[in-house]
């Protein structure tokens, strides 16, 4: 369905976004009423709003645009420890998310094909992931900052520890969940344990280790900015922090709109090598 | 001849202040013999006597004997019976003997020169307290003084104390109740911790919600929600005191939540919290944005009240001692240089900037000249809204303790004098401010006004005893 009108749905996307800013530009237009102070001395020292008695209106999607483009005309630049653009932030954030997602991976897929080939092993390790996958990755944090005693090094951590969980589960369910018959069949060919794990078992679970390996990339993503927004220095939370401490709410909609967009990107990516590795019975 | 350039070995002189120790000096000894009134100290009563050495070298030399002597004998009586019977050289090359004299005069007599480390990074929250650590960059003190130091913007209290222990930062802004609380590990595990220079006295206010401005009397304060930047920060304890005062307790009356200053002013907008006690240039931005009004300046409460400081590890002082001397006088400088009021705006339009604070000029600018909007539609005129006076008093230490019992932060038996002087460096800053040319307080001890109540560094318990709302 999708794919048979592809023009019409892109049509109404449009048309629904057109409303939304429509509707935010009519709202955010309205002047706030109130007592006007006449006093230009105090006029001159509050902000425009606070002037006329009203609190500073939330941001047109004008002034949100002229931001964006601000922001993206020279998205490198570096002025100083805390003054850094936006793509730069960036850089920051997801060497982070790649670091901590590619160790996690490391340590996963092994351990999850290990407990997944293992009903003894499943069964021993399975309380402890029970336990240990819902807390939070962020009330990690002051346990890292206080044994590692780096604070890059700790996001990093709390990256690990939180994309960890998905790709160890899935690797062992569908490690676990090959069906009999295959494994019949490489017995049957006297196949040994190493080449039945690579040639048999590893491509049956592709397709969920995968999954899981995308669920991870989403967790991690949306880990690393609240992170940074925790421990600052720098990367795109950091960058929402530093807008927030500065209430500048266009600012924080630019960050909203490239974290978005950064974190569509990245399970693009993902959903397309599971598309290469999945297969059909 | 007494004091610290007193031979130490010659059995006449006295190391103690007094031969049994017990006063402060020798004329009060014999005054308390003779029964005759305290305080009536002739001038000169630690006059010098002719044996006085005068060149640096010497006296430096003296210094470390004395401090050797002190150490071994612990009592001035049995210092004299030990130098009496060996005699005076004898009694110089037997403690040479046992500790290497002349190694520590030698250590002590070079002033240190080249910093062993030159590239530092040195954390700070944005705030207008943290003004002298911040232009010491861009006025390049830091230079100055061949150091090569990074300003790092931090999000929050927790954060930086944690950074600073774990030696990510070298040196940190820090809330002067942050040092006596992290050396005795109240919050933290205990790391002994210094604080050789405030950085600002007053620059708080009360900011409260605009609906709030019919209720400006504290008595009809119950059920407020009050933010403050972290609990062991002076905003907790003046906004606590204040309350207090007004007959409130503040446990149970109002709500006292910890909240990064950055975050004070959405909280207040979200109508999440009713007012804060927190640091510029949030009270002023609240202002700005027509979110809330300016109750009171904390220096209504406490004319001169330390606020954030300058604070390093007695770790780092011990291992790079050039780096940190060197550190503390471009800090000392800057500082001095920001309280010149004619610097004021200049020092505004530099820290207001992206790299610092973040912040619209206006809003800083208000903040450091003291003429400024009180978003009740007036136009305000405190020049010493916010100063900057690096001395560190150990009478604010002690009053800073007291409170901290008071409201059971710390419990039993604490030695208020002697914390008081381990963390804050009153002696180091002295030394710096009088290399700058800068005349430090002669006693790092005196009595404090807070809300027209005196407050004597000498009696600690009493004072907290005379309140009626405490904890203990």
């Amino acid at each position: 369905m999708l794919v048979s009108r592809p023009f019409a749905s892109l049509a109404l996307a449009a048309l629904l976004f057109a409303l939304f800013v429509g509707v935010w530009q009519l709202s955010s237009a309205t002047s706030p009423a109130g007592e006007v102070i006449v006093d230009p001395e105090y006029a001159a020292l509050v902000g425009a709003a606070a002037a006329t008695g009203g609190k500073t209106p939330f941001p047109s999607p004008i002034e949100v645009g002229a931001r964006i483009l601000e922001h993206f005309a020279d998205p490198f630049y570096v002025r100083g420890t805390n003054d850094q653009g936006i793509g730069i932030q960036l850089a920051y954030s997801l060497g982070r998310v790649l670091a901590g997602y590619g160790f996690a991976a490391l340590v996963a897929i092994p351990l999850g094909f290990v407990i997944g080939m293992s009903p003894l092993l499943y069964g021993a390790l399975n309380p402890f992931i029970q336990v240990l996958r819902p807390i939070s990755p962020l009330a990690w944090m002051p346990l890292a900052l206080y044994t590692i005693k780096d604070s890059s090094v700790s996001s990093i951590f709390v990256i690990f520890i939180c994309s960890l969980w998905p790709m160890l589960i899935n690797t062992a369910f569908g490690v676990a969940s090959v069906r009999r018959e295959w494994l019949n069949v490489a017995r049957t060919l006297e196949c040994s344990t190493l080449r039945t794990a690579f040639r048999v078992i590893l491509p049956a679970a592709a397709p969920t280790i995968m999954t899981g390996m995308r669920i991870s990339i989403g967790i991690a993503w949306l880990v690393i900015v609240a992170a940074e927004m925790l421990v600052g220095g720098t990367g795109i939370g950091y960058f929402v922090w530093n807008q927030w401490n500065n209430l500048s709410l266009s600012d924080i909609v630019t960050a909203i709109l490239v974290i978005g967009l950064v974190g569509m990107m990245l399970d693009q990516l993902l959903a397309t090598a599971t598309r290469v590795v999945s297969y059909q019975e | 001849m007494t004091g610290p350039f007193a031979d130490p070995f010659d059995p006449k002189t006295a190391l103690w202040r007094c031969t049994c120790g017990r006063h402060a000096s020798q004329a009060e000894h014999d005054r308390a013999l003779t029964c005759e009134p305290a305080g009536s100290e002739p001038n000169g009563a630690a006059s010098w006597s002719d044996d006085e050495p005068t060149d640096t070298e010497t006296l430096c030399a003296r210094v470390v004997e004395t401090a050797v002597a002190k150490a071994v004998f612990r009592t001035e009586a049995r210092r004299r019976a030990f130098l009496s019977l060996v005699g005076k050289a004898t009694a110089a090359s037997a403690l040479a003997a046992f500790f290497p004299l002349d190694a520590a005069k030698e250590a002590f007599a070079q002033a240190p020169r080249a910093p062993e480390k030159r590239d530092l990074k040195v954390g700070f929250i944005p705030i207008t307290c943290a003004t002298p650590i911040i232009m010491a960059h861009p006025m390049g003190y830091y230079a100055k003084y061949g150091l090569n130091v990074e300003v790092i913007r931090t999000a929050g209290w927790a954060v930086i104390r944690d950074r600073a222990i774990n030696r990510e930062y070298d040196a940190a802004h820090m809330l002067a109740p942050l040092p006596l609380a992290i050396t005795l590990g109240v919050g933290s595990a205990p790391i002994p911790w210094t604080m050789p220079a405030v950085e600002n006295i007053n620059g708080q206010a009360i900011t409260l919600a605009n609906k709030h401005r019919d209720r400006r009397d504290p008595k009809d304060w119950r059920g407020f929600r009050f933010a403050v930047p972290f609990d062991f920060s002076i905003h907790n304890y003046l906004i606590r005191y204040y309350v207090a005062e007004a007959g409130l307790d503040p446990d149970r009356d109002i709500q006292i939540r910890a909240v990064p200053p950055p975050e004070m002013v959405a909280n207040l907008r979200a109508d999440n919290i009713d007012g804060f006690l927190g640091p510029d240039p949030f009270n002023q931005r609240a202002v700005f944005d027509g979110v809330g009004f300016i109750h009171l300046l904390s220096r209504d409460l406490w004319d001169g009240h330390p606020c954030c400081a300058f604070a390093v590890s007695r770790a780092f002082i011990n291992e790079h001692p050039a780096t940190y001397h060197a550190l503390l006088r471009a800090i000392i400088e800057a500082t001095a240089y920001s309280s010149n009021p004619a610097n004021r705006r200049e020092v505004a339009g530099v820290i207001a900037a992206q790299n610092y604070l973040n912040q619209p000029v206006t809003v800083v600018e208000q903040v450091l000249t003291g003429t400024f909007a009180d978003g009740l539609g007036r136009v305000q005129r405190v020049p010493n809204r916010i100063d900057f006076d690096p001395f560190p008093w150990h009478s604010m230490a002690i009053w800073i303790l007291t409170q901290m019992k008071r409201w059971g932060q710390i419990r039993g038996d604490i030695n208020y004098a002697q914390i008081a002087e381990q963390v804050f460096l009153a002696t180091d800053a002295a030394q710096a401010m009088r290399e700058l040319g800068l005349t430090p307080p002669e006693r790092p001890l005196r009595t404090h006004v807070i809300m027209g109540k005196t407050f004597d560094p000498s009696d600690p318990e009493g004072y907290i005893a005379s309140f009626a709302i405490r904890r203990t």
